[in-house]
């Protein structure tokens, strides 16, 4: 216990000092969530391995760093974030090291589109933003969204309207930058679709320089009934950064969501997805793939509850890692009582491509509904030998027949997203991302016997 | 200079011993075929020539066009003019049967320091050759043999040979499994392929191919050696007795060093 009153000692005095000049402090709503968030959070202090939740990861590392926010001071030119373009995107809030950045920022506007900054919207009108916010993500059940909710201030707010289409992707880019201290950053994004609209929203987490830093984001998108909506959340962090995110999705009826994570930097991340199926005929796709190397740890933590009828899930998670790596995969789905005629299928396959990569894949099905259909699988494996030599048996070389096994690996989940400018920046970033993946290393024969695989119906 | 020499070829898969001392040589122009029972090491022969790592090969040289084929990677064999067209074509999910074959064709022409093939020059010679083996354009579109027939499977090995266009052509049991219709257009593709210029190893453990496939040179492959040689009546033959009396007879043979 100890342990938990020295993190929680740091973060009082952060508390206290945020809570003096907080937007939005005055409005009891928000000031009463913050204060019951971070009265959670002094409670439990930050998980360790002896939660179930959290068996495979150890947070050591985020719980004795002494993190603050950032200084107000870092200017960057718009020229410095050109590497993160996302060409045909319909436009692109910045963010650094949290907070909203709006010379780096577009201002375009879509009509139907609401496109603004959190901390913007909860000066100017909190009204629209008080009936979602810090409605869905639990502070109960899970620390970092209590300490997130605690820090509530800045992120992206994107609410579309009523049979409102948005065919280019909104893009959200977290930037953390170098500083002498150790950051953190809490980016509450509160992403609303209304009834039968219909977009894509790219979540963007990229660093500049070495610092260590911590991101700790949670979103709450809600999908109204019938509203189509893809999310894409893309980790490219440096090797050292921690990455906590949470998506919290709220599905209305028949809404359509797909969730894409594309996890390929950060030192410690965690990956947490939340679907609730809230209306009867909601159809959710939990698609992801993490790659890793040296001394990556990536935990992918699925929570998908049915809570009403007719209702499919899909979850595919590809990993692929190598050197130290180590992958999680946790797939829970609750089917509660009412969900009658749930559709849940959870698939997670793995490359290991070196002896000490690692991963830990875990389904967990609670179903208190008794006619439901629920299936989950997971292999593990490395590069097929047989298809290597098949492809350099026609002239093409080692390292290029690696990498196209390995893109095709990918492809899986490539082809599960729908085609546009979303995909197609995805796309590129797998193919440049996998090219250092390809080298050949010898493996130990005994490596090769431990491939296994288990499907089971539930 | 003969195209491929096989001097004394020994190679151990996991401790045993599966050919002990293959003598071979093969000419431009001319078609091989290697026969022989079940386990005798016809397909073991075949993948060591294609440069599988998997075999060791404890004696003997192989020389390709003068060169150490043993030396070279399967690649690098593939570039310089070795084909294999498989017994179990691999199913590669996630990878296109054009992209691939258009990937493997500019391989081989880099390696040999020519241009490489854009998709509007590829495109009408590939579809000659898909008409050549009979088939649909609709399945190149499709991941390489993913969900492909055994027949389907086969004639796309036929389909790559024909447009990688090898100096030396391994074809190892192309035949097993393969209805009459499919073993036809199988022969029609392969005998398209026959050229001065081009050897031919047709590994068979069935004489009946080579009804379709007419062979210079027949050898016989017993316990790993090279038991028998003659010429396409010696298939014919052995159709009629079976391999029982050659394996007989190979019992008395004295083993080689």
């Amino acid at each position: 216990m100890s342990t938990a009153i020295q993190q929680v000692g740091n973060y009082l005095d952060i508390f206290t000092e945020f809570a003096k000049n907080a937007a939005g402090q005055k409005l009891p709503w928000l000031r009463r969530l913050r204060e019951e968030a971070f009265a959670r959070f002094c409670e439990t202090g930050f998980p360790t391995t002896h939660d179930e939740d959290w068996r495979f990861t150890n947070l050591a590392p985020v719980a004795r760093t002494q993190f603050a926010f950032a200084k107000r001071t870092v200017t960057l030119a718009k020229t410095v974030l050109k590497p993160w373009t996302i060409n045909g995107a319909a436009t692109r809030l910045v963010f650094i090291d949290g907070r909203f950045a709006p010379e780096l920022s577009d201002s375009a506007e879509f009509a139907g589109v609401q496109i603004a900054s959190l901390k913007e919207q909860i000066a100017g009108n909190p009204g629209e933003v008080e009936g979602h916010l810090g409605k869905y993500a639990d502070i109960q059940r899970d620390a970092f969204c209590a300490l997130n909710a605690a820090f509530i201030e800045d992120g992206g707010y994107i609410r579309v309207r009523r049979g409102t289409v948005l065919e280019q992707p909104i893009h959200l880019l977290f930037v953390s930058t170098e500083t002498d201290i150790a950051t953190m950053s809490h980016p509450r994004n509160l992403v609303v679709f209304e009834n039968e609209s219909q977009g894509t929203v790219i979540e963007e987490y990229v660093s500049i320089g070495k610092g260590t830093a911590l991101s700790n984001s949670v979103t709450e998108l809600i999908a109204g009934e019938n509203a189509n909506v893809s999310h894409y959340m893309i980790e490219r962090e440096h090797r050292d950064a921690f990455n906590v995110s949470t998506l919290r999705i709220q599905q209305a009826r028949s809404a359509n969501v797909a969730s894409h994570s594309l996890l390929l930097g950060g030192g410690l991340v965690r990956n947490n997805v939340h679907p609730v199926l809230a209306g009867e005929g909601g159809e959710c796709l939990i698609n992801g793939l993490f790659v890793g190397a040296g001394r990556q740890h990536l935990d992918n933590y699925m929570y998908v509850e049915h809570a009403k009828a007719h209702c499919s899930s899909r979850q595919f998670y590809n990993g692929i890692l190598d050197g130290h790596a180590h992958g999680v995969f946790h797939g829970r789905i609750i089917v509660h009582k009412d969900a009658q005629k749930t559709d849940a299928k959870q698939t997670n396959r793995n490359l290991l491509l070196s002896d000490d990569a690692q991963i830990d894949t875990k389904p967990q099905l609670e179903i208190y509904a008794d006619d439901v259909k629920c299936t989950h699988g997971a292999t593990i494996g490395q590069i097929e030998e047989n298809a290597l030599f098949y492809l350099q048996s026609r002239g093409i070389d080692e390292t290029s027949a690696r990498r196209l096994l390995l893109l095709a690996f990918a492809s899986e989940c490539l082809d599960r997203m729908r085609p546009g400018v979303a995909r197609e920046h995805a796309e590129r970033l797998i193919h440049e991302h996998l090219v250092s993946f390809a080298h050949h290393r010898s493996r130990t024969p005994a490596a090769d016997q431990k491939e296994r695989s288990w499907e089971e119906v539930g | 200079m003969s195209l491929l020499e096989i001097k004394n070829l020994h190679v151990t898969v996991g401790g045993h011993e599966i050919l002990k001392g293959i003598d071979l040589t093969i000419n431009a122009g001319e078609v091989h075929s290697i026969m022989g029972p079940n386990g005798s090491g016809k397909s073991t022969l075949a993948q060591v020539l294609a440069r599988r790592q998997t075999y060791e090969v404890t004696l003997g040289e192989v020389l390709f066009n003068g060169k150490d084929l043993l030396a070279m990677k399967p690649e690098e064999a593939a570039c310089e003019g070795v084909f294999l067209a498989f017994q179990y074509p691999v199913e590669i999910p996630g990878i296109g049967n054009t992209y691939f074959l258009r990937s493997a064709l500019n391989a081989i022409h880099k390696y040999r320091g020519e241009d490489e093939v854009d998709a509007v020059d590829f495109l009408p010679m590939f579809r000659e050759k898909l008409k050549l083996l009979e088939m649909d354009e609709k399945l190149m579109n499709r991941s390489v043999n993913e969900g492909f027939s055994g027949g389907e499977k086969k004639r796309n090995e036929i389909l790559q040979m024909a447009v990688l266009e090898p100096k030396l052509a391994i074809l190892d049991e192309t035949d097993s499994g393969l209805d009459i219709d499919a073993l036809r257009i199988v022969a029609k593709g392969v005998n398209a392929m026959r050229s001065p210029e081009r050897a031919m190893l047709v590994v068979t453990h069935y004489q009946r191919l080579l009804n379709y496939i007419v062979p210079d040179f027949v050898h016989v492959l017993v316990d790993g050696r090279i038991v028998r040689s003659g010429g396409a009546d010696l298939a014919l033959e052995l159709e009629e007795k079976g391999y029982g009396w050659i394996e007989d007879e190979a019992r008395h043979v004295p083993a080689s060093v």
